[in-house]
């Protein structure tokens, strides 16, 4: 809903539209809302179909992936004889994104009812919500809400008067992004070091302590309660472009933009239209140069590619990037191509687990040669290396971490190469000149 | 990860603050926070999983996790002292030595980096007297430190002191802030 923005009425808002609102926060202002009344249909229905109606509706998982949602709820085998686990990843750290977190502070019951919901499709009994350390609002908020619905009896041994068993329980990090890789969250979870785990096997089959596990993000549990209650063809139906992407997405806006924000908007909403109507565009006097739309982790875009691009899965890698979480950085004229790309590389050498070498190694470099180019002190050569460390930490690893640093280099430097080359060449990088202060 | 690359999470130098360490140590699981963990362990199969609760549990009423509180910890949980200290060496919010009073995270992560959080950082090191990053002011109340991402990216430059999380803190906001916090 545009937040912290007035809304904008070529938003879509379904899973944001209590944001700003306090008295969503509470049970008795949430059920006022509407709130619990999908988990309330969930528990009368069977697991199977409301697994059916989430697949139907195209729900794809909004963490970074884009997994069909359905699909991995499928995998949870019922009968099993095996406890099974619902974990929520809400533990944000791709730097960009910061739509989970609106989520949990504002509608927290939207959660819990997700999660309820969520355990209850997947035969578990207990899920939990793994929330970054460092969100102690979020974390406050949702502790709040958890503990008012045991008190309400929608949570417990008799969730909701129907006799079966939904634990929620909030469970908070300690400072790690690694932590949001879903193996790495169970490990943290167990009480271990957050090092991600080899796949396979996958979580569905051995995941949180040994049993089969389903991960969803915050915002694709959020979505379960307004499908079981619309249907699956009214979320279907809310696409602009394919029937790939279906639904609303989050979008948060940061950086160099007027009116930064966290923003619903139907799938296939153009790219061009979101960041100049809806977020503003660039700060007066200035012109965008360069966008990140998935968080930090996903390719760089030229603007001439944004502003081609349909806000979609599909559309953004058409565009040279992806739809990543949805964290939308935004680079105007006044920066250094190479200083944004030396501190995305910094953060991925402080946040490495360490565990492969690729990685370790790999981060560190970048990030030296990254910030050596950036204070004049680079060789040509130094671009061929980067390319060069960037093949070999890309695809050859546990988890993905070590092919996110090595993304914005290599697309930094594929369309950006001239200001790579200008400071290598010994001048400096001028920031073009604001016309308008 | 090189040495050189953890920015101020490292800094040496915490002499001055390694007193408290030397004291006799009193259990932190007694009572109502012993009954606090027992709680704990029942929302989970594993001993071992309440471990990042109770850590917390340890810095929250202790203000940092002294080698003295991982023993304990361990005890309580089944598990080595080493394994303990394997664990809290992971995690960047775990303290590990006495802090100052006002611990000031501030992000400089890209998104914030591109909105000016360095010279935020450099306001706060200013009026803080903290000196460096991650070195604590001579008065024992500030001790300023660079963050990565803390997801608050549309509200840059966000700061967290202590508990308190704060959004959009501009070098100019920097005095006021701290003059709250005294």
């Amino acid at each position: 809903m545009g937040y912290p923005n007035q809304p904008h009425q070529r938003e879509t808002p379904v899973l944001s539209r209590y944001f700003g609102d306090t008295e969503a926060r509470s049970l008795a202002g949430w059920k006022k809302r509407g709130g619990y009344k999908a988990l309330d249909k969930a528990l009368g229905m069977a697991p199977a179909d409301i697994v059916n109606v989430v697949k139907e509706s195209g729900l794809r998982g909004r963490g970074g992936a884009g997994f069909p949602t359905g699909m991995k709820w499928s995998f949870m085998k019922p009968g099993d004889g095996k406890p099974h686990y619902l974990c929520c990843n809400a533990d944000e750290s791709e730097p960009g994104t910061f739509k989970d977190r609106e989520l949990m502070r504002w509608t927290p019951h939207a959660l819990v009812e997700g999660c309820a919901i969520g355990a209850y499709a997947i035969g578990a009994e207990t899920a939990y919500v793994y929330i970054r350390g460092e969100f102690t609002e979020p974390l406050y908020w949702m502790e709040q809400a958890v503990k008012e619905a045991y008190g309400a009896g929608i949570l417990g041994k008799n969730a909701m008067g129907t006799g079966k068993r939904i634990d929620v329980h909030v469970h908070k990090g300690a400072g790690a992004y690694i932590c949001g890789e879903e193996t790495a969250l169970m490990e943290s979870l167990e009480g271990r070091r957050g090092n991600p785990r080899i796949k396979p096997p996958f979580p569905a089959v051995s995941g949180v302590f040994g049993m089969p596990t389903t991960i969803n993000n915050v915002e694709t549990l959020i979505a379960a309660a307004p499908i079981l209650m619309n249907g699956a063809d009214w979320y279907k139906k809310m696409s602009l472009s394919n029937p790939k992407s279906t639904g609303t997405k989050l979008f948060s806006v940061c950086g160099n933009v007027q009116r930064p924000g966290t923003y619903e908007v139907v799938m296939g909403f153009p790219f061009k239209e979101f960041l100049y109507d809806l977020c503003g565009g660039p700060p007066h006097g200035r012109k965008f140069k360069a966008v990140i739309p998935g968080g930090a982790s996903v390719p760089i875009q030229t603007v001439e590619e944004a502003e081609a691009t349909l806000m979609d899965y599909e559309g953004f890698v058409a565009q040279g990037s992806m739809l990543g979480s949805g964290g939308v950085i935004v680079i105007d004229d006044g920066q250094s191509m190479v200083s944004v790309i030396a501190r995305i590389a910094r953060f991925f050498a402080h946040e490495s687990c360490a565990q492969c070498t690729q990685c370790r190694e790999g981060t560190a470099w970048t990030t030296k040669i990254m910030e050596r180019i950036r204070d004049g002190q680079g060789t040509i050569e130094d671009l061929d290396t980067l390319l060069d460390i960037a093949e070999q930490m890309t695809g050859k690893t546990i988890c993905v971490l070590s092919d996110s640093c090595a993304v914005p280099v290599v697309s930094g430097i594929k369309k950006f190469r001239g200001e790579f080359e200008a400071l290598i060449q010994g001048r400096r990088f001028h920031p073009v000149i604001a016309a308008v202060a | 990860m090189t040495p050189d690359l953890v920015g101020g999470l490292e800094s040496p130098d915490y002499a001055s603050h390694d007193r408290a360490a030397h004291e006799p140590y009193a259990p932190v699981f007694v009572g109502d926070v012993k009954r606090e963990l027992d709680e704990l362990l029942t929302r989970y199969p594993t001993r071992m999983a309440v471990l990042l609760p109770a850590l917390w549990i340890v810095q929250r009423e202790r203000g940092w996790v002294s080698e003295e509180g991982m023993v304990e910890v361990a005890d309580l949980l089944e598990l080595t002292p080493a394994y303990v200290k394997g664990v809290v060496t992971f995690y960047t919010m775990y303290h590990q030595h006495p802090v100052g009073k006002y611990f000031i995270q501030v992000c400089t992560t890209s998104p914030c980096g591109i909105c000016g959080a360095e010279d935020v950082v450099k306001a706060f090191l200013r009026h803080t007297n903290a000196g460096e990053l991650g070195l604590t002011s001579p008065d024992g109340r500030f001790t300023v430190i660079e963050v990565e991402c803390l997801g608050a990216c549309g509200f840059a430059t966000p700061v967290m002191v202590n508990e308190e999380f704060i959004e959009s803190v501009t070098p100019e906001k920097v005095p006021d802030l701290l003059a709250r916090l005294a």
